[in-house]
């Protein structure tokens, strides 16, 4: 059973070809044979009970299309009464008093939660190397990285240990797992998902999305995790369509625009064939490619890691050894019970951002840094809303490589490079997807889809088309 | 802009992180390497250009001022490294 999607499971425990109990203790038993290190907290006891309430649900009728089927939950939500960690061992004792949004909205679904996964800390990593818990291991080749930040929750739908999971894309944390791992995943506009008890990273950039086997599976989670929220002042007021309505559409005319920047020179040629490849395969299905630029989108990776690290470093503040989370040992003052709290919590790569988003906004060099960073930012924004007057979708690839060497990579700089392609979503804030589109040295290469804002119906109808088409997004790993 | 190790000692101190000495050296050599990508830039003009703050032009809303949540303060309280009388305790301050 672990090999079907979330809208055929739907439709098992609707016929009751088996129950969500027996379902939940397949994965749970999957999960716990696994060798990825895909989960920081893995809840067997809280999973059975909720499957015994989906299943009662599911008995009398009253159950919802996602009743009983359970998912993987990226460590970065908080969850009443189950550690949420963000990665971090500042956060490793900390017990959520509260749920997210979006935790409330799949309880109220009657969903089964298998557990949370693995990330990089606080979401910062391409890679998921920067977790206080280890990395994760891809399942297409143990060797390599699954990508991060949401790198626990791609190989835990890769590994098929979930049917789907939930992730969040600061600057490609959804997409670049996702492509990495050969899984589909969404990154919605803008306010589109609630960001209430998401820990924030970057404010103005977060935003969570699902990571599912096909483009079918994201319609039908969106359709639940989507919607105004007044919990976030930063949630839009807009109504939200049914996603699954359009999947079926042709996509006969659809005005595809491939930016000649995304494939410059970082591009590996086997990556960039595999993206041509699926550019004809759109092509042939009707829609018309046509070449666009986005001249500032090189910026993007300055622009993005002033931006962000400026905002991480105000978020970060709170944690600070005195309310939650960890404290040193024997403090002798309170600067002391701050310096060393914050020192010991937080791992390499989160100190370093908050030290370069510290400076960027310190007395003197806020002009230079931060809002330099702003204004390029509109820059990049304004590229996309010109060249949405002409087309309806934009593509290219997610990740100028596929899944690299675990440890390969060592120097900050050369990581944040992986991000070229992604970043300028974010920054823009409009919706993007990546979906798998073929394999280079038996690894999967994923397309990345950019929508104008709140179009996230084109992008999943475009996706679910491919994938009627061409079937990279079931081969599965081997050994699964 | 280039950094030396006195102002990174002094940027940790700002941003509350201790570094110490054997550290000191190599996360001089990081920052400065990030800061020369950001340097990139400096290339761009934008001299006319209005600063993002954020992606979507929207106001902040307005609601009535009535209480909205709960009195959570003891399960708040309960995952505090130290409490006692309602107050969250830190090493004295005052002596």
């Amino acid at each position: 059973m672990h090999t079907l999607s979330v809208a055929e499971l739907s439709k098992s425990l609707k016929n009751k070809e088996f129950s969500s109990v027996e379902l939940t203790q397949h994965y749970l038993d999957r999960i716990n044979r696994s060798d990825l290190n895909a989960f920081i907290t893995v809840t067997d006891e809280l999973a059975l009970s909720q499957a015994r309430a989906a299943d009662a649900k599911l008995a009398n009728g009253s159950g919802s299309v996602l009743t009983g089927i359970p998912f993987a939950h990226k460590d970065i939500f908080c969850t009443k009464g189950v550690k949420t960690s963000a990665g971090s061992k500042i956060l490793d004792p900390f017990i959520s008093p509260y749920d997210a949004t979006l935790s409330h909205k799949l309880n109220i679904e009657n969903m089964v939660m298998l557990g949370k996964t693995n990330m990089d800390e606080f979401a910062m990593g391409s890679s998921n190397e920067n977790s206080f818990y280890g990395p994760v291991k891809n399942p297409w080749n143990k060797k390599m990285v699954p990508g991060g930040s949401s790198g626990g929750s791609a190989a835990a739908v890769a590994g098929r240990l979930s049917p789907f999971a939930t992730g969040t894309d600061t600057g490609g944390s959804i997409r670049q797992p996702s492509s990495l791992c050969g899984i589909t995943g969404i990154k919605p506009t803008y306010g589109r998902v609630s960001r209430y008890g998401m820990i924030a990273y970057a404010s103005s950039l977060d935003q969570a999305g699902p990571m599912t086997q096909t483009a079918e599976d994201a319609a039908l989670v969106l359709n639940a995790i989507a919607g105004f929220d007044e919990k976030d002042s930063t949630s839009a007021l807009r109504d939200v369509p049914d996603y699954t309505k359009s999947l079926r559409d042709s996509i006969k005319g659809l005005k595809i625009g491939i930016p000649k920047e995304f494939f410059s020179d970082g591009l590996d040629s086997s990556v960039e064939k595999v993206i041509t490849e699926s550019m004809k395969e759109f092509e042939a299905m009707g829609a018309e490619l046509q070449q666009i630029s986005l001249p500032n989108s090189a910026y993007a990776i300055p622009t993005y890691y002033i931006v962000a690290p400026c905002e991480c470093s105000s978020n970060l503040s709170r944690l600070d050894g005195v309310r939650y989370g960890y404290r040193c040992k024997d403090p002798k003052d309170l600067n002391d019970l701050y310096l060393r709290s914050r020192s010991e919590g937080f791992g390499d790569e989160v100190k370093r951002r908050i030290m370069i988003g510290t400076y960027a906004l310190s007395a003197g060099y806020y002009d230079a840094y931060y809002l330099k960073a702003q204004k390029v930012r509109q820059l990049i924004s304004e590229d996309f809303k010109k060249a949405f007057q002409n087309v309806d979708l934009i593509m290219g690839p997610v990740s100028p490589t596929t899944a690299f060497e675990l440890g390969a990579i060592k120097d900050p700089v050369s990581m944040y490079l992986a991000d070229i392609y992604t970043l300028s979503a974010n920054l823009a804030g409009l919706p993007g997807m990546s979906i798998p589109a073929g394999f280079s040295n038996n690894l999967p290469v994923g397309l990345q889809m950019i929508g104008n804002y709140w179009s996230e119906e084109v992008l999943l109808n475009a996706a679910h088309q491919f994938q009627t088409q061409t079937d990279w997004h079931s081969v599965l790993p081997e050994n699964i | 802009m280039s950094l030396n190790k006195e102002q990174v000692k002094e940027i940790a101190q700002l941003a509350k992180l201790s570094i110490n000495d054997s550290e000191i050296e190599q996360s001089t050599i990081e920052l400065n390497n990030i800061l020369s990508l950001m340097a990139e830039l400096g290339e761009i003009e934008t001299d006319h250009v209005e600063p993002m703050a954020h992606p979507l032009e929207m106001s902040q809303r307005l609601r009535e001022d009535v209480v909205s949540e709960a009195d959570l303060s003891e399960e708040f309280q309960a995952i505090a490294p130290k409490t006692g009388k309602q107050h969250f305790l830190v090493p004295t301050v005052i002596e």
